[in-house]
């Protein structure tokens, strides 16, 4: 027990060195040696396990497989709300209360999702892009085993969503809300859940990547980086480097 | 005597007028709007057309797929644009011998990506005049199957305004310019960059 909350606190202080360094650029790597060995141990896990798993998920019948998506997506939701109000977005505080609520009830513990068709639709957001609005810079990138692509200030948000993740304090901290308890088979069997059911959905996505890529580990780390970038702007970011390219 | 030789010469005139305005005509009908929104509806709809045609073989897909590519997208300056500083101090030998290659790169894994393409309806929803260089065309995709709208965005360099180019995919906000273009910084930074490492990496998958 000593050790792990050593680690834990390891791990916290390099995360917040890590986010010091402000001026590092999310490219520059924490340690690519490392991080390139656990992306293959990661890839081999998702050939192994999470790929056969997440085809014969997606030979379920279409309602099995939206409902189950909508559960999911209505669980994250929950670590949504804390990070909208951190973030002081009250308009979309208000997209993920509704949704919630609604989807909770009507929508049938989440597996329907009625509130999308009254318009509300709640952005998923976690501590990351919070640290992220707050002009924290992603310090450096790593890989993480079975989570897969980061950075030291997402690593740091990971951490931190299982302490305002009203889920997670319900089901990992087994606190009562609402009367309301779990325990954290709870909690992982809806992540893994929700990381199925997105590998089902992209599984034609993965494997054109793998065929067409020559270096698949920077595929991987340009798609997050920019994926990041884009939820913490909440808006595309352009590209001007073509603005110099006039040929 | 002459007469003949005058009808001889009228007809071979006829003749190759009509020759040219089969061609033109032909070539008119190929080309594509040149307002950027029409230009990519013109051609995303050309194309699923012809992706979703069961009467086309993948080898006839993967060549109509080829020829719309190689007029409508400008490899050249995808590739550049790939290849990031290095463009401005590298040997233009070099430079010329990666473009070979990158083109032939690009080509192949297009072709990839769309052979297994299934039937979506594609509609262009707006579009965002950034320069007299570049357009951003909004589009979706949506997917037969019932699963989400995928949004494309699309980088349309129009500086000679008749002819419209295509830069940049941006799908649900990733530019697939930028993924390659960092895929091969990696390289490239791995291997003292030396773009002859990045050629033999593109020949090598080529060869696959």
């Amino acid at each position: 027990m000593h050790i792990l909350k050593s680690l834990k606190l390891i791990i916290y202080v390099f995360a917040i060195i890590s986010l010091l360094t402000s001026n590092s650029k999310s490219t520059e790597e924490c340690f690519e040696g490392t991080s390139r060995a656990i992306f293959k141990f990661n890839l081999a896990i998702d050939n192994i396990i999470l790929e056969p798993i997440a085809k014969g998920y997606s030979k379920l019948p279409d309602p099995i497989k939206t409902g189950t998506g909508n559960f999911t997506s209505n669980i994250s939701v929950l670590l949504s709300i804390p990070n909208n109000l951190l973030q002081g977005d009250f308009k979309k505080l208000g997209h993920s209360i509704g949704s919630f609520a609604i989807n909770s009830t009507v929508g049938i513990l989440g597996f329907l999702n009625p509130a999308e068709k009254i318009g509300l639709s709640p952005s998923k957001e976690d501590v990351g892009q919070t640290l992220g609005t707050y002009g924290f810079g992603p310090g450096c990138y790593l890989v993480l085993p079975i989570l897969g692509p980061s950075t030291a200030r997402d690593t740091l948000g990971i951490l931190a969503d299982t302490y305002i993740d009203p889920f997670a304090h319900v089901t990992l901290r087994e606190k009562e809300i609402f009367s309301t308890s779990g325990n954290a088979l709870d909690y992982y069997s809806v992540k893994a859940t929700g990381v199925v059911d997105f590998r089902a959905d992209n599984i034609k996505n993965f494997e054109s990547l793998e065929k067409n890529s020559i270096d698949l580990y920077s595929s991987y780390k340009s798609i997050y980086l920019q994926d990041r970038e884009n939820k913490i702007s909440n808006s595309v970011n352009e590209q001007d480097e073509w603005g110099s390219l006039d040929n | 005597m002459g007469k003949f030789r005058q009808l001889k010469y009228l007809m071979k005139k006829i003749s190759i007028f009509i020759t040219l305005f089969i061609v033109f005509s032909h070539s008119i009908l190929l080309a594509y709007s040149s307002d950027p929104a029409e230009f990519v509806n013109e051609l995303v709809t050309e194309a699923i057309s012809k992706l979703s045609d069961k009467n086309l073989n993948k080898e006839e897909k993967s060549s109509f797929i080829e020829k719309v590519a190689k007029e409508n997208v400008d490899i050249n300056a995808l590739g550049l644009y790939t290849l990031g500083e290095l463009r401005k101090t590298s040997d233009e030998t070099i430079i010329g011998q990666y473009q070979r290659s990158f083109e032939k790169y690009f080509l192949k894994s297009l072709t990839s990506r769309l052979s297994d393409y299934s039937s979506s309806k594609f509609e262009v929803v707006g579009y965002d005049k950034k320069s007299s260089n570049y357009t951003i065309v909004n589009s979706q995709i949506i997917p037969g199957d019932g699963s989400p709208k995928i949004k494309i965005d699309w980088r349309i360099y129009t500086k000679n305004p008749d002819v419209p180019l295509i830069r940049d995919l941006i799908v649900e906000g990733l530019s697939l310019a930028r993924t390659q273009k960092e895929e091969f910084a990696s390289i490239l930074n791995s291997n003292n960059n030396d773009i002859k490492i990045l050629i033999s990496k593109l020949e090598e998958f080529l060869k696959k």
